[in-house]
C-alpha cells in the first residue's frame, strides 16, 4: 500500500507547482523506499531506466531542420495557408482549421500552429468576424474560446499519429519496462480511430454552433417584431 | 548491423552541438546552465552504456538539479525578422513544407523497407533508425537548398531547444518513473484496488475503469504523460492485458488518448488551457476548458467503446 505514496507525491508536487523534474525524482525515491529499496538502489534503478529510455528524447534531433525552415519563413507560410481557409460561416471555418491542424500534427508539424502562432493572430479574429456576420455578440468569449479549443483538439488528436512524438515514445518506454518490444508505427496506427472520432465529434459541435447562431438571430428578429 | 546506436550517436552529436552553442552565447545570462544540461544529455546518448546504473543515476540527478535550481535561460542569438520571413515565405511558397515532410516520409518508408533487410538493420528499432535517417536527409536538403552558414541550422535548433528547456526530458523521466513503479509493484497495488471497483467478470467495467482512471489522473496531474505509467501499470497491464488478454499496443495507444481527453478538461494543464485564454484576453480564464468539455466527454466515451471493440481482437 505504501508504494502509492509516490503517486501522492506527484499529485501534491504538481499542485504546488514545484519543478516537475524534481517532483518525478522525488516520487521515484519515495516509491523505491516504500518498496524496501535503499536510496542507492533507487538511484541505480532510475539511472538504468533513464538510460534504457533514451530514445524518448531522440525526437529533438529534428529541431535544426524545423529551426532553419522557420528562419526562412515556415510559420509565415503556414499562416498564409490558414488565412486562405474559406468558410462563409464560423463553423465551416473552424472545421477547416481543425482538419488542417490534425493533418499537419499527424505529419509531425506540431509547432507550425498554436495559440501564439496562429490562434491569436489569425484563427480567433477570422472566426469572430465570421460569427459577427451571423449575429454573434462581439463582446462574448464564446467564439475565441471555441477557436482555442479547436486548436487543442486538432493538436492532441493529430499528433499521436506521428510516430516520433513524445507520447508514442513514452509508451514504447513504458511497454519496454514490461518486457514488450513495441514498434512506434504500431502504436501510432491505433491512434487513428480516436482521431476520426475526435474530428467527427468536434466538427458536429461546430456545425451545431452555426445552427445555434442562426436560431438566436431568428429569435432576436422575432422579439424585435413583437 | 544498424540499430538504435546509430540514432544515439547522431543525438549525442546534436545535443553536444546545442551545448557548445549555448556555452558560446554571451547574450544568455545563464548560458552555463543550458550548456551543462544539453551537455549531460550528449554524454547520456554517447556514453550512457558505459556509465553504469549509478553513474546514469547521478547524471539524472545533475539534470534535475540544473532544472530545479532554475539555472537555465534562453539563448538570444539573432535570427531573421518577421518581415524578412514574410518576404521569404511569399517567395518560397509551399516548398518550405517539403524538407519537414521528408522526415515522416522517410521514417514511414524506411520502417517498411528496412524490415525486409534484417541482416543490415536491427528490425526491432527500424522506425527510430529511419527517423534519424529522415532528419539527416532533410537537413542535407536544407543545406543544399537554403545554403545557410554551416552553424546556422544548429543555432536555430538551439533556439527551439532552449524554448522547450528542461521540459524536454519530462517524457523520458516519466517513462523511467514508470519502470520504478513496475519494480516497486505499484501496478499490483493499484490493480488490486481497481479490481475491487470493477464489477466481477465485466470486460466493459474493466475498460471503463481504465479509461476513466486515465482521464481522472490526467485531470489531477494536468499531464497525460504522468497518468499513463500509473494507470497502465495499475489496470492496463494486469487487468486488460493480463486477465482479458487485450493487445498491449492497442490498450496503451487508446488509453493514452483517453488521458488526452482529461487534458482538455483541467486547469492544471495551464499551457494548453489557461495560456490561450490569457493570450486571447478572455474575460473568463476557464472559457477554453468550458468550450472543450462538450467535446472531451463524448470523445472519452468513444475511447471506451474503441477499447472495448478493438483492443481484444
Amino acid at each position: 500500500m505504501w508504494v502509492l505514496l509516490g503517486i501522492a507525491v506527484i499529485v501534491v508536487g504538481f499542485l504546488l507547482r514545484f519543478n516537475p523534474l524534481l517532483v518525478v525524482a522525488a516520487s521515484a525515491l519515495v516509491t523505491g523506499l516504500a518498496a524496501g529499496l535503499d536510496p542507492l538502489s533507487v538511484l541505480a534503478a532510475f539511472g538504468k531506466a533513464f538510460n534504457d529510455a533514451r530514445y524518448v528524447s531522440l525526437i529533438y534531433i529534428v529541431l535544426p531542420v524545423i529551426g532553419i525552415l522557420e528562419r526562412h519563413g515556415l510559420q509565415e507560410r503556414a499562416r498564409t495557408a490558414i488565412a486562405s481557409l474559406r468558410g462563409a460561416t464560423v463553423g465551416r471555418l473552424l472545421i477547416g482549421y481543425l482538419l488542417f491542424r490534425q493533418v499537419t500534427a499527424a505529419l509531425g508539424l506540431t509547432s507550425i500552429a498554436g495559440p501564439a502562432q496562429s490562434v491569436r493572430p489569425l484563427v480567433a479574429p477570422m472566426a469572430q468576424a465570421a460569427a459577427e456576420r451571423q449575429g454573434a455578440d462581439p463582446e462574448s468569449d464564446r467564439i475565441p474560446a471555441m477557436a482555442a479549443a479547436t486548436d487543442n483538439v486538432g493538436l492532441f488528436f493529430g499528433e499521436d499519429i506521428f510516430i516520433a512524438i513524445g507520447s508514442i515514445l513514452l509508451m514504447v518506454g513504458v511497454l519496454h519496462g514490461f518486457g514488450i518490444e513495441a514498434e512506434p508505427l504500431e502504436l501510432a496506427k491505433w491512434a487513428i480511430p480516436t482521431a476520426l472520432c475526435a474530428f467527427a465529434i468536434h466538427a458536429t459541435r461546430l456545425w451545431l454552433l452555426d445552427r445555434k447562431l442562426a436560431r438566436e438571430r431568428r429569435e432576436i428578429a422575432l422579439g424585435d417584431a413583437a | 548491423m544498424i540499430g538504435l546506436e546509430f540514432g544515439y550517436a547522431v543525438a549525442g552529436a546534436v545535443f553536444g552541438a546545442y551545448a557548445l552553442l549555448s556555452a558560446t552565447d554571451r547574450a544568455n545570462p545563464r548560458r552555463w546552465g543550458n550548456a551543462a544540461f544539453w551537455g549531460l544529455l550528449a554524454v547520456s546518448f554517447w556514453a550512457g552504456d558505459l556509465l553504469g546504473d549509478i553513474g546514469n543515476g547521478l547524471l539524472v540527478l545533475g539534470l534535475v538539479l540544473i532544472a530545479g535550481l532554475k539555472l537555465m535561460g534562453k539563448g538570444a542569438r539573432p535570427t531573421t525578422s518577421r518581415e524578412e520571413r514574410q518576404a521569404e515565405a511569399a517567395e518560397r511558397g509551399n516548398r518550405l513544407f517539403l524538407p519537414a515532410l521528408m522526415i515522416p516520409a522517410v521514417a514511414l518508408i524506411g520502417t517498411l523497407v528496412f524490415k525486409q533487410i534484417p541482416h543490415l538493420f536491427d528490425t526491432k528499432q527500424v522506425t527510430l533508425v529511419a527517423l534519424t535517417l529522415g532528419v539527416m536527409l532533410a537537413l542535407a536538403a536544407c543545406y543544399a537548398w537554403l545554403r545557410p552558414h554551416p552553424v546556422t541550422p544548429i543555432a536555430e535548433g538551439t533556439r527551439l531547444m532552449d524554448s522547450v528547456g528542461w521540459a524536454a526530458i519530462l517524457p523520458q523521466m516519466l517513462a523511467s518513473l514508470g519502470a520504478v513503479f513496475a519494480l516497486a509493484g505499484v501496478g499490483e497495488v493499484v490493480g488490486g484496488i481497481a479490481q475491487g471497483v470493477i464489477p466481477d467478470g465485466s470486460r466493459l467495467g474493466a475498460v471503463a475503469v481504465y479509461a476513466l482512471g486515465m482521464a481522472g489522473f490526467t485531470i489531477i496531474m494536468g499531464n497525460a504523460f504522468a497518468a499513463f505509467p500509473v494507470m497502465f501499470a495499475g489496470v492496463g497491464m494486469p487487468v486488460l492485458v493480463g486477465i482479458w488478454s487485450g493487445d498491449p499496443m492497442r490498450v496503451a495507444a487508446i488509453g493514452m488518448l483517453a488521458g488526452f481527453c482529461g487534458t482538455l478538461m483541467t486547469p492544471m494543464a495551464a499551457n494548453f488551457n489557461l495560456v490561450p485564454a490569457a493570450l486571447l484576453e478572455l474575460k473568463d480564464q476557464n472559457a477554453v476548458i468550458k468550450a472543450q468539455i462538450p467535446t472531451a466527454i463524448p470523445l472519452l466515451l468513444a475511447n471506451i467503446a474503441l477499447l472495448y471493440f478493438l483492443a481484444f481482437g
